[in-house]
């Protein structure tokens, strides 16, 4: 047993509202700068929707992640898989030419507008326009694509149809989605995945890409990297980036320094629905190349198996064998992560399938499963509403009632097999179990406060579910009501203890603030 | 021997190779975030292919040619005895060397025409191609003008190079050669002469490493173990300045 400890997130999609201040946060303090400007490493997409770069996630194009070669054996024990489109020999091979690298046009051509043409043109009988130019070329352009481009496109044809998770949808599970009535869709934040087994890593010639061994964040050395550019093509989710401009790969750094002092990252503290968790887990770093190459239908649960219990005296003290500090073990035991995963059982990786193990994890959104529509008897609500509000003309309705215990679920308007593409390599029962948590953990606080449902009733779905009361009211705690230290359980970084190691701290008295980092300046001979 | 002649093939080479490694170093230490060939794959990819690929391995093998006649004469020599290895041995070389020449005037072509190129172009990478250009097209005409080149390389420029690497200097042989080889001799050592100031220098950080790695690359900024333990102390140095 090999315990380290690893940052690792949730991400409560029902919350998502898809305002985009993460990514603006993130662009703020991150990648404004010459050749980052097309990279968000936070970027939120409309799903079923293309995303960012343009369908990311079909790796018949990009060629990312890892792919399990034979399997037969099925205990993966054997570690048979390979990076799908770098590694070794396909890497040094294509070193002069990298045919599965994203070009630009794959994200979109940045573009500014010259603002100052609206203030500095002469007088005419036409209104000045801020024409767009590109901020590589300096020219004029006609944009294509930009940040968010498919924003709440959910059901059009360039976008949602082209969605690669539609793969084994049925034809009329497809339309049923796009029909402009029924239409749904929701949002998807994306960041870094800080992954156990990541292919960015595995696939950098030079060996600039890393994992800290301390806290698990996936970091690319600028000074190492040389600008090989397999990273980008390796990483599934597209999440490393080529800086045209150095010719560098940079990504996600989970804000590092803010983590080391404490502080949430940028795009987690600015999130306005709060949908963001952050914690630390233990996991055992001996099991990753089995997990990894496990067979695809037991994927996501060893992938979630390889989290221990940081409760276990047993656990504890492997961890402290192994080095970890008790204030990272304290975290553990508080982690959002743990309690969302392992404990309740209510979030799932995005992806699982291409094996990389991301250590960010997804509560699937309950609401556009939960709103199916049903054909609404005219008169019968005419007479229902048509009193007190507004009647709508439309004889459809959304079906709210909590009168068929999760009914809706399975007769969605929004395919539980799309989810499951997304979250659960496929496996719907997976998806079901958590929308089943999600919907009892209404019902039950609907029996609290509203009162309109038994208890019977209540108690019913919680057990149906797989929760108690108790498990109920601290899922509700955590999701509705969690302040700033309950949502982000950062350990101490301990990082004194690493200049320690390193260096004496009276060599560098006087060296800060106002020292040298390279010697005094030269005057003359 | 006039003193130009002199200048030329045996301080200059030596002026070259100087500059080459102090000036690689040198760079690598203090420079380092710089020492890599600035990609624009990621800029345009589809007419780049067409250049890069030939271009890069049509130098690889033309290099390499140059180089195993440099260090074993006698071998190629030995090689080019029969007349069929000879002409196979010239005539590969001379594929991959219109290969790069090929590959070099797509690259060039490229970076002169496509708009977004224009944004990551400098002078000295424009300077490079042209240095290249001349040195390719005076290598292809020297293969085809003065035969058989594999063989005289071994005969009499090995012994030369080798010369100046023993420190002993006899350009007696590459003084009497044609204009032509004379060119393309000291266009090999300009190149190496201009080599650290350009973005040539990423062949010396070619990523042969990564064939004996591990795949995944974890780094502790300390060791936890030690940290623990009560009875080392954190720091192994002893403090400099009391």
């Amino acid at each position: 047993m090999d315990i380290r400890s690893q940052i690792s997130m949730v991400f409560h999609l029902d919350k998502c509202i898809g305002c985009h201040t993460c990514s603006v946060a993130c662009k703020n303090i991150w990648t404004d700068r010459k050749g980052a400007e097309y990279q968000w490493w936070n970027n939120v997409e409309t799903k079923p929707g293309t995303g960012y770069p343009g369908k990311w996630e079909d790796q018949d194009i990009y060629k990312g992640g890892w792919e399990k070669k034979s399997n037969g054996a099925g205990n993966g024990e054997s570690g048979d898989i390979k990076l799908k489109g770098a590694g070794k020999r396909k890497g040094l091979g294509n070193i002069f030419h990298n045919p599965n690298l994203p070009v630009i046009d794959d994200y979109y051509e940045p573009f500014t507008y010259k603002y100052l043409d609206l203030i500095e043109s002469p007088a005419g009988d036409d209104q000045p326009t801020a024409r767009p130019v590109s901020l590589i070329t300096g020219k004029h352009i006609d944009i294509k694509m930009g940040p968010n481009w498919d924003d709440d496109l959910g059901g059009s044809p360039d976008y949602a149809r082209n969605d690669p998770n539609l793969k084994n949808l049925t034809p009329a599970e497809r339309e049923a989605m796009f029909q402009l009535e029924k239409m749904a869709f929701f949002y998807l934040p994306r960041i870094c995945n800080h992954c156990l087994n990541p292919g960015c890593v595995a696939s950098c010639p030079s060996g600039a890409l890393y994992k800290r061994g301390e806290d698990g964040i996936v970091l690319v050395n600028q000074e190492v990297c040389r600008g090989w550019r397999m990273c980008v093509t390796a990483c599934p989710y597209k999440k490393t980036y080529y800086n045209w401009h150095t010719g560098k790969s940079e990504k996600c750094i989970l804000c590092f320094p803010r983590i080391e002092a404490g502080l949430a990252p940028a795009c987690m503290h600015s999130c306005v629905g709060r949908i963001r968790y952050l914690g630390v887990v233990l996991y055992d770093a001996d099991k990753i190349q089995d997990v990894a190459s496990a067979p695809e239908d037991e994927l996501v649960n060893r992938h979630m198996d390889i989290m221990l219990d940081p409760n276990d005296p047993e656990v504890i003290e492997a961890a402290k064998q192994n080095g970890v500090a008790d204030s990272t073990i304290r975290s553990a035991q508080a982690s959002p992560i743990y309690k969302f995963v392992k404990e309740w059982g209510m979030a799932l990786p995005l992806h699982s399938e291409f094996r990389t193990l991301p250590m960010l994890f997804y509560v699937p959104p309950l609401l556009p499963v939960m709103a199916s529509l049903s054909r609404a008897n005219n008169a019968e609500q005419a007479e229902k509403l048509g009193a007190k509000t507004k009647f709508w003309s439309d004889d459809w309705l959304y079906d709210t009632s909590t009168e068929e215990l999760f009914g809706t679920i399975d007769q969605a308007r929004f395919p539980l097999q799309y989810m499951a593409n997304l979250f659960s390599a496929g496996d719907t029962d997976m998806v079901r179990e958590r929308l089943m948590k999600l919907m009892a953990v209404r019902i039950h606080r609907r029996h609290v406060t509203v009162g309109d449902v038994s208890k019977e009733k209540a108690d019913g779905a919680l057990h149906e579910a797989g929760l108690t009361a108790e498990m109920a009211d601290a899922i509700y705690y955590l999701t509705a009501l969690a302040k700033f230290d309950d949502r982000f359980v950062i350990p101490a970084a301990h990082r004194e203890q690493a200049i320690e190691m390193m260096e004496f701290t009276g060599d560098k008295k006087g060296n800060t603030g106002f020292g040298f980092k390279e010697g005094t300046a030269q005057r003359g001979l | 021997m006039t003193s130009l002649d002199y200048f030329l093939f045996t301080a200059f080479p030596y002026v070259a190779i100087s500059v080459f490694v102090i000036g690689s170093i040198y760079r690598y230490t203090r420079k380092g975030y710089k020492v890599s060939s600035l990609s624009a794959q990621f800029l345009e990819g589809k007419q780049g292919f067409w250049g890069t690929v030939p271009f890069h391995f049509g130098m690889l093998v033309v290099f390499l040619g140059h180089l195993l006649a440099f260090l074993f004469p006698a071998g190629v020599l030995a090689w080019n005895s029969n007349p069929m290895r000879l002409i196979a041995h010239e005539g590969i070389g001379f594929t991959f060397a219109v290969a790069l020449l090929v590959g070099l005037i797509i690259l060039m072509i490229r970076r002169l025409t496509h708009p977004r190129l224009k944004a990551v172009n400098t002078r000295m990478d424009l300077f490079v191609e042209l240095v290249l250009l001349a040195q390719v097209i005076l290598g292809c005409w020297i293969a085809l003008g003065y035969r058989w080149g594999s063989s005289w390389f071994a005969a009499d420029l090995s012994p030369y190079l080798w010369s100046i690497l023993k420190l002993n200097p006899q350009p007696e042989a590459v003084v009497a050669m044609p204009l032509v080889i004379k060119a393309h001799i000291v266009g090999a050592f300009s190149i190496f002469l201009i080599f650290p100031f350009t973005r040539l220098i990423h062949i010396l950080v070619a990523p042969f490493h990564y064939i004996w790695r591990p795949y995944q690359v974890v780094i502790w900024n300390w060791n936890k173990k030690d940290i623990r333990d009560s009875t080392t102390p954190w720091s192994k140095a002893r403090p400099r300045n009391n």
